[in-house]
């Protein structure tokens, strides 16, 4: 099992991602620079958090066209699972392979702390560790995070159970103080058609070890590592059938339900 | 040399207006050997200011302890450098942009962070960990609030996007500042031990590489004319002196600088900032005691026709200066086109000594390297205490009524702009990118984890301005022993100390008196310590129309320890858990936040601080924690045993009430004190444990082996706070009253009804 964490000359959550998919949860991980047209074999794509242009126009716009972006929609047609977190969201958006936009958050600031959200969708690639309606703590770090899409589109969203998490408060309930940036129907994370993609703003590689303030973020990286262990081998090399298995998510991630995200805090290897 | 006719006669008026004394002026004229071309006047200008050359400051400066078994790198470098074990070392530095935040906060700040990054990783260290520490006027004032909001979002913007978490620091308000804000920047990296870089410039023959942005006229002079010189009516008009940063370039700067530093290749390496490629060049010949020669034509520059002068004083930001083996350019060119930098080979390293520029075919720099940079003049100015400093010092507590109610000047103190929470301005900081930070703002020190080792940092940054001004060696002892006990607290102990030594005019002799007062103490804390200072920045001329600002000698402290998750944080956590109380309250009131909020007083004498008994509280404390005795750990800083009380309450995530009951002689067994005194009064030396009842004996037990009074107060628990005196009840608060009043308060200030502008109030030196 490998995973690819893409390095845009600015971002700078790069070595997070690397750190909890290598170091915490133990599973091979590499970089694969921006402006490479090769995914290593991955079988997962994380773009990761950062300002990866400087972010001077629109967050992501830039880095929506650079070369490896090519690559990453094409694994991604093919069913192979990415995951945008914080600027990857906001680049996944830009490009094209999730629906709606970012915005500037309500307010005009960034915004640094820990925030709750809840799983509205569970059992999808990045969920099948989480039930509907659990409350997970996750850091959030952005100035354009406030989530938007035309009425058309989040029906669309909703009836198709493409919303993933929604900020909430501590006991998971909707409420718009905390629903911090402004986000359209409290938006915190989003799937693509496909399923195998998800963009969310939290960052969940930062609460993936208990010194760092909690382990909530294992629930959504683990899930990954679930699903990616679901698949079946086919010649031995399951990133190829990672691309072939577009819809599959679901199906994929029923027979590893259980862990929650804090359990497998535990299994973690601290460092 | 052929005089340019386009360009101005070197005059003694001229080098007047740029701000060299007629004295001055001559020296440089016998070092050159004959009169200047106006490109070396601007060179002399810079190198000899007060912020490059610290010309009113060195004598006194060489008091300080520089050294340590662990130091690898004492002052005098781009940053100081510590070891900390595992193959590790930190390198770190604090340093001012004051005057370039008052005339353009956003930028002013940014750039102050952008320039404290380049220094800290300049060495081979990638930043891990940025602090500031603040201090702004009234924020009652439109002005104000302006400064203060722009201050922040400068330093957010450039931290967050260049990726190293703002993990600390410090803001306060007083009317002394109301015409000269202070941001001092502070930033720590982690490098490997044996691989530190060095701004030396060796090798005849190497060639000197230009990296990063190119250079505009943005910054010119920001170092002679706006750095060193007060303020008066036209600092409106020094606007254009403000640099202007852009912190994507930084990043991929540090990456492909980082990316080189794996390499053998790298010589010497320094950044461009304060007086740009002039001090970069001069400074790294005369470290190495070799000569520069710099092609000027070859500068990359954004904008068309710009002349030497202006090519070797620009302050662009995102620039460095390399000197490479002579063979590895095409290599080091390669790197940097992949992080997309124009790397320009505009020199070479000389035997002569000299720094020779040309520009056009013409010689327009020809000036021997090491009297400009480590030959510079050296002042002792002469010095003399404030006139009216018996009169600060005296204060007639008789005449002070006691307050009717305690609870009332308890919420007042709570939401008070120098004691309520900073979550607004620390929640626009990312302060957890990297993964490292274990303990975020808002608790004695911030820690941050060293990845792959079980090794922490704790860091900290410090000073009470009114201590200082009340008495500027008492408060620079304090500052110290602040910073110290704020590094106990998270478990940690002291490694290294990096100051910002901020005053007003030096020419003047009562600033000069305060800062070799200050530098006094500081000396003494840290020799007493055994904490070697091991880099620094001095600013001065902060004043504006003559008025000064109050002495603020920014103390910025790093601490190890060795165990991340033995750490402590300041907030109670657990119902039933005691409260211990160590050390001593005495009957001192001198310059406390209570006297000023409530009563508008500031005179008296600062608290005592006794070094001595400091250092046994640090190691009591620390071995408290390290044990894993106690579950918090927090110090009795301004606004004293209550406000600590009420913030180990309340600044975790979820607010827990307290039940205390103080020793009405605050531990002496002597006389009774004044309650207020006892409440709200600033005593040195002490610090809130809380524990829960199987360790306390051993806490106990363990302070007394230290020597360090220690006392059970009370317990936490329930939703109040509750403070007792001898059985008399004077604090009866609900904790989520209190932590609403004390969040909420910095934002109901920069919202709340506004007044004009108007200058500083009382700020007389």
């Amino acid at each position: 099992m490998r995973i690819a964490v893409v390095v845009f000359p600015g971002s700078n959550c790069d070595h997070d991602a690397y750190h909890a998919f290598k170091h915490v949860l133990g599973v091979e991980t590499v970089f694969v620079w921006h402006k490479e047209a090769d995914l290593r074999g991955a079988d997962a794509v994380v773009l990761p958090g950062g300002f990866s242009y400087g972010d001077y126009l629109r967050a992501g716009a830039i880095a929506s066209r650079s070369p490896v972006m090519d690559e990453v929609s094409r694994f991604a047609g093919k069913g192979g699972p990415v995951i945008g977190i914080c600027n990857g969201f906001q680049i996944l958006c830009e490009a094209g392979l999730l629906p709606g936009a970012l915005m500037r958050n309500r307010g005009l600031r960034f915004i640094c702390r820990d925030v709750f959200l809840r799983c509205e969708t569970s059992g999808t690639a990045f969920t099948s560790r989480l039930s509907n309606g659990d409350v997970i703590r996750l850091h959030v770090a952005h100035g354009e995070g406030n989530y938007f899409a035309t009425p058309e589109t989040i029906v669309r969203l909703e009836a198709e159970q493409r919303i993933v998490f929604r900020y909430c408060d501590p006991t998971g309930r909707l409420d718009p103080e905390w629903n911090f940036n402004g986000s359209l129907e409290a938006i915190a994370g989003v799937l693509n058609e496909g399923r195998n993609v998800l963009g969310m703003m939290p960052h969940p590689e930062r609460m993936a070890e208990a010194i760092l303030g909690g382990t909530d973020g294992i629930a959504v990286l683990g899930s990954l590592l679930d699903y990616l262990e679901s698949l079946p081998l086919k010649g031995g090399k399951r990133g190829e059938v990672a691309r072939e298995a577009a819809g599959a998510a679901q199906k994929g991630a029923e027979g590893t339900k259980g862990a929650s995200g804090r359990e497998a805090g535990g299994r973690c290897k601290a460092v | 040399m052929v005089r340019d006719m386009t360009e101005p006669v070197v005059t003694t008026e001229l080098a007047a207006a740029h701000g060299l004394t007629g004295e001055e002026f001559a020296r440089a004229c016998r070092i050159a050997g004959r009169t200047l071309t106006y490109t070396e006047l601007g060179v002399f200008a810079v190198m000899w200011s007060e912020h490059c050359s610290y010309k009113s400051s060195r004598l006194h400066l060489k008091q300080l302890p520089t050294s340590g078994s662990h130091v690898l790198q004492g002052p005098g470098e781009n940053a100081g450098i510590v070891e900390i074990g595992e193959g590790w070392a930190v390198a770190f530095k604090m340093e001012s942009h004051n005057h370039p935040s008052y005339i353009e906060p956003v930028q002013g700040a940014a750039t102050g962070v952008g320039g404290i990054l380049r220094d800290v990783f300049t060495m081979g260290a990638r930043p891990i960990a940025s602090l500031n520490s603040l201090r702004f006027g009234r924020i009652s004032a439109t002005r104000m609030r302006y400064l203060l909001a722009g201050v922040v979002a400068g330093i957010g913007s450039y931290g967050n996007s260049f990726g190293c978490p703002t993990v600390g620091g410090e803001i306060s308000f007083h009317p002394c500042y109301d015409g000269n804000i202070l941001v001092n920047a502070f930033n720590l990296g982690l490098l490997h031990s044996d691989r530190i870089f060095r701004g030396a410039a060796g090798g005849i023959g190497n060639p000197v590489i230009y990296i990063g942005s190119r250079t505009g006229r943005d910054g010119i002079h920001g170092a002679s004319l706006l750095a060193s010189a007060g303020f008066g009516e036209a600092s409106e008009e020094k606007r254009p002196t403000v640099q202007v940063g852009d912190p994507f370039a930084e990043k991929c700067l540090l990456e492909a600088c980082l990316e080189l530093m794996k390499t053998d290749w790298i010589v010497g390496i320094q950044d461009m900032g304060a007086a740009g490629l002039t001090s970069s060049s001069f400074e790294m010949a005369s470290r190495a005691g070799t000569g520069m020669r710099l092609d000027l034509d070859r500068v990359p520059r954004r904008e068309e026709g710009m002349s030497p002068y202006e090519l070797m004083l620009s302050e662009s930001q995102e620039r460095m200066l390399m000197v490479v083996c002579r063979g590895t350019e095409e290599k080091v060119q390669e790197v940097c086109a992949r992080w997309d930098l124009e790397a320009e080979i505009v020199g070479e390293i000389t035997g002569t000594g000299r720094v020779v520029a040309t520009f056009g075919g013409r010689v327009v720099v020809n000036l021997p390297a090491r009297p400009l940079a480590q030959e510079a003049p050296v002042y002792d100015r002469p010095s003399k205490p404030p006139g009216d400093l018996l009169a600060r010092r005296t204060l007639g507590l008789a005449a002070i009524p006691l307050p009717d109610d305690f609870g009332a000047v308890m919420r007042r103190l709570l939401s008070s702009p120098n004691l309520c929470c900073r979550q607004w301005a620390y929640s626009q900081y990312d302060q957890t990118v990297r993964s490292n930070t274990a303990v975020r703002p808002g608790s004695d020190a911030a820690v941050v984890r060293i990845k792959g080792t079980p090794l922490a940092l704790a860091l900290t940054v410090d000073c009470n301005n009114r201590y200082c001004w009340l008495d500027p060696y008492e408060g620079a002892r304090a500052a110290v022993a602040e910073a110290a006990r704020n590094l106990a607290c998270a478990g940690a102990r002291p490694i290294g100390v990096t100051d910002c030594l901020n005053f007003g005019n030096p020419e003047r002799p009562e600033v000069m008196w305060q800062f070799k007062e200050a530098v006094r103490g500081i000396a003494e804390a840290c020799r007493q310590g055994d904490i070697p200072v091991v880099s620094g920045n001095v600013s001065f001329y902060n004043e504006t129309e003559g008025r000064g600002i109050h002495p603020t000698p920014t103390i910025g402290m790093v601490g190890l320890l060795d165990d991340v998750d033995r750490h402590a944080v300041q907030w109670f956590s657990a119902a039933g858990d005691t409260v211990i109380l160590l050390g001593t309250t005495r009957e001192e009131l001198g310059g406390s936040e209570y006297l000023f909020q409530v009563h508008e007083i500031e005179n008296g004498s600062p608290p005592a601080v006794d070094l001595e008994a400091e250092g046994r509280l640090r190691e009591a404390v620390i071995e408290a924690i390290g044990r894993g005795l106690v579950r918090s750990a927090h110090d009795c800083s301004e606004g004293g045993l209550a406000v600590a009380l009420a913030e180990c309450c309340i600044s975790g995530d979820e607010a827990i009430g307290a039940v205390v009951d103080l020793d009405p002689t605050g531990g002496s067994g002597e006389a009774f004190l004044r309650l207020d005194a006892l409440l709200f009064g600033e005593s040195q030396g002490r610090v809130l444990l809380s524990c829960n009842s199987e360790a306390l004996a051993e806490v106990l037990e363990l302070a007394g082996r230290h020597g360090v009074p220690a006392r059970a107060l009370g317990s936490v628990g329930g939703d109040r706070l509750r403070i007792r005196v001898g059985g008399r009840s004077l604090v009866d608060e609900k904790v989520a009253h209190l932590s609403g009043l004390w969040r909420g308060a910095l934002d109901l200030l920069m919202t709340g009804p506004a007044v004009p502008d108007s200058p500083g109030g009382q700020g007389e030196l």
